[in-house]
């Protein structure tokens, strides 16, 4: 047809970014495979919000599905970045740390089954504080159980990104996928600027933060897998690629010696220009036996 | 809050880190970083009870090369290094039974991880994973590993230092905070004055910044009594000793994950929701 050529690529090749959470988890799966667990007619809600007047979520902002993906077992856990920023809170961090143990459990049992995290998320939700910190000590722990048997993959589509203490969940996994408009970082850069000052970092100056906390950036130096376009077939493709690898034989948050020896070498008197770091440990990488 | 109550905190704040290097002195008898190391993270073999055991501490350095951790938060170069003496002592003991394989414990005053530019630029999240990671390993390997929590104990530098634990004890003390961000932030963040956030603490133990209100979340094995966080007198670091080899007999009986965090008496009742959802999790994935 001639008007599919005039059609710009962009419109036909199906945002991943623009899907909700529930639609991003539903779309890694092989067709008629899966099915949502613990969803929103089950109405598990979280107990602390309605106290504080905030309007709780039937699925508490966390999708869990369970299904195939390229014929193996997977679990996906997606957070969605638009109920309380995906933030953590006791409900929600319960699905994930159950999700992931009964994904270790299979797998111990003989049946090696992925987890998928679709991380947006600013980290613990401050209306359950004490709770959602907790939460995410324990999803961290049985991310490290699983991880042993299974790949646990970290999706950071954008565009909420993944910060907070769910940064150390990405850092922990045994892959991280990202696209050119997500961001992945401990502290955001509102939360600095707040923290330190406007010249430690202005949060205003968008070129600042992509350069540091963007997806293309944390590829290309090494402290995540794989930078994919914006699109169902990207983000499903590299899914599926590393569900089919299995788990690394090292995972990046056991380098210590390697990226001791980085830091050991930083010259930390001025404030670090991330171009120049992003290619001198790119040249580290390739000479280094980093995975 | 009363006036008196206030006031000690604010002097408590000026304390971050002294409490932490007063405590490591009284369990290992050392008070310096090892020569290769930062002098921000202290680390020691020292023997309790009737075995060795590695002691981990993150205090200020006021010369730290990176300006965002002076204070005594945790960032880059704490996070590897406690990652790398974790390490050290699993390899160690990678042969041993383990019932021989030496515990772990970490004492805390954190303040929170390093607010930094420089940190978040060279992959902090990394190394807060990383050190996370080798705690937990630790954990898992069989080493017991208990926290004891002699001052802040605050988001990313808990979670770094510490959260992974087997058991945590806290010190029983106004100057004691476990939290998921510090008063100013959280009231700022969710647009609340500093009152408001410390009343709405009274009625929703989560968000609750007094020691006492996080024990009854469950999460805590044991608090302890101490008159001065400070200088502890010699019966208090004897006690608190005790309670800490107590807490390793207990590890060494039970199971090596963190499910003791959910089936405590505390947790039964302020977790409710949490393990609600657990269970029907549970019963429905044996459905698909």
């Amino acid at each position: 047809m001639i008007e599919a050529n005039v059609i710009p690529v962009f419109v036909n090749r199906g945002s991943f970014i623009e899907l909700s959470g529930r639609e991003r988890a539903q779309a890694l799966f092989d067709k008629g495979t899966w099915r949502e667990l613990v969803g929103p007619f089950d109405r598990v809600v979280s107990p602390w919000l309605p106290m504080q007047g905030v309007a709780p979520q039937f699925d508490d902002g966390c999708i869990v599905i369970k299904g195939k993906i390229s014929g193996k077992p997977a679990v996906a856990i997606s957070l969605e970045g638009a109920f309380q920023g995906g933030s953590i809170g006791e409900v929600s961090g319960a699905k994930m740390v159950a999700a992931l143990d009964l994904a270790t459990i299979d797998s111990r049992n003989g049946k090696p089954t992925a987890a998928i995290l679709l991380l947006e998320t600013g980290g613990v939700r401050l209306q359950e504080a004490n709770l959602g910190l907790a939460a995410i000590a324990e999803v961290i722990a049985s991310i490290l159980e699983l991880r042993q048997y299974a790949p646990v993959i970290t999706v950071i589509a954008g565009t909420v990104g993944c910060f907070g203490g769910m940064a150390l969940a990405a850092g922990v996994s045994s892959y991280v996928v990202m696209t050119r408009e997500a961001r992945l970082g401990l502290n955001g850069p509102e939360v600095i600027e707040q923290e330190s000052g406007k010249d430690e970092f202005d949060a205003s100056d968008r070129a600042l933060i992509w350069s540091i906390h963007g997806g293309e950036q944390r590829v290309e130096m090494g402290l995540a897998d794989d930078l994919v376009e914006d699109s169902l077939h990207g983000v499903g493709s590299a899914v599926q690629r590393f569900v089919r690898a299995g788990k690394p034989t090292q995972h990046r948050s056991e380098q210590v010696e390697l990226y001791r020896r980085r830091i050991v070498a930083l010259d930390a008197s001025s404030q670090i220009d991330p171009l120049a770091l992003r290619e001198q440990w790119k040249s580290l990488n390739s000479k280094e036996r980093t995975r | 809050m009363e006036e008196s109550q206030l006031e000690r905190e604010n002097a408590m704040s000026e304390h971050i880190g002294l409490r932490g290097k007063a405590w490591f002195q009284a369990l290992t008898g050392q008070n310096e970083a090892r020569k290769e190391d930062p002098s921000s993270v202290l680390t020691a073999d020292a023997i309790i009870g009737d075995e060795r055991a590695l002691f981990l501490c993150v205090i200020p350095n006021r010369d730290s090369r990176f300006p965002c951790v002076r204070d005594g938060q945790v960032g880059l170069e704490e996070g590897y290094t406690l990652a790398h003496r974790i390490r050290e002592a699993l390899n160690a003991d990678k042969d041993k039974p383990k019932s021989q394989k030496r515990p772990v414990i970490a004492i805390i005053d954190v303040k929170s991880q390093a607010y930094g530019r420089r940190e978040e630029t060279a992959g902090l999240f990394l190394a807060a994973a990383a050190s996370s990671d080798a705690y937990a390993s630790a954990r898992m390997a069989g080493h017991p590993v208990i926290s004891f929590v002699v001052g802040q104990a605050f988001s990313g530098g808990f979670l770094t230092h510490g959260y992974q634990a087997n058991r945590i004890l806290a010190l029983d003390d106004a100057g004691v905070t476990i939290h998921a961000m510090h008063k100013e932030a959280a009231a700022r963040i969710t647009r609340r004055s500093v009152e408001d956030l410390e009343r709405l603490g009274q009625q929703i133990p989560p968000m609750s910044y007094n020691v006492q209100d996080y024990a009854k979340l469950g999460l805590l094995y044991q608090l302890l009594h101490v008159e001065s966080l400070l200088e502890p007198s010699r019966s208090e670091v004897d006690e608190a000793k005790n309670a800490i080899i107590a807490a390793i007999v207990d590890v060494r009986k039970g199971p090596a994950d963190l499910s003791v965090r959910r089936k405590s008496p505390a947790a039964q009742k302020s977790r409710k929701a949490g393990i609600a959802a657990r269970a029907l999790m549970e019963h429905q994935w044996k459905n698909v």
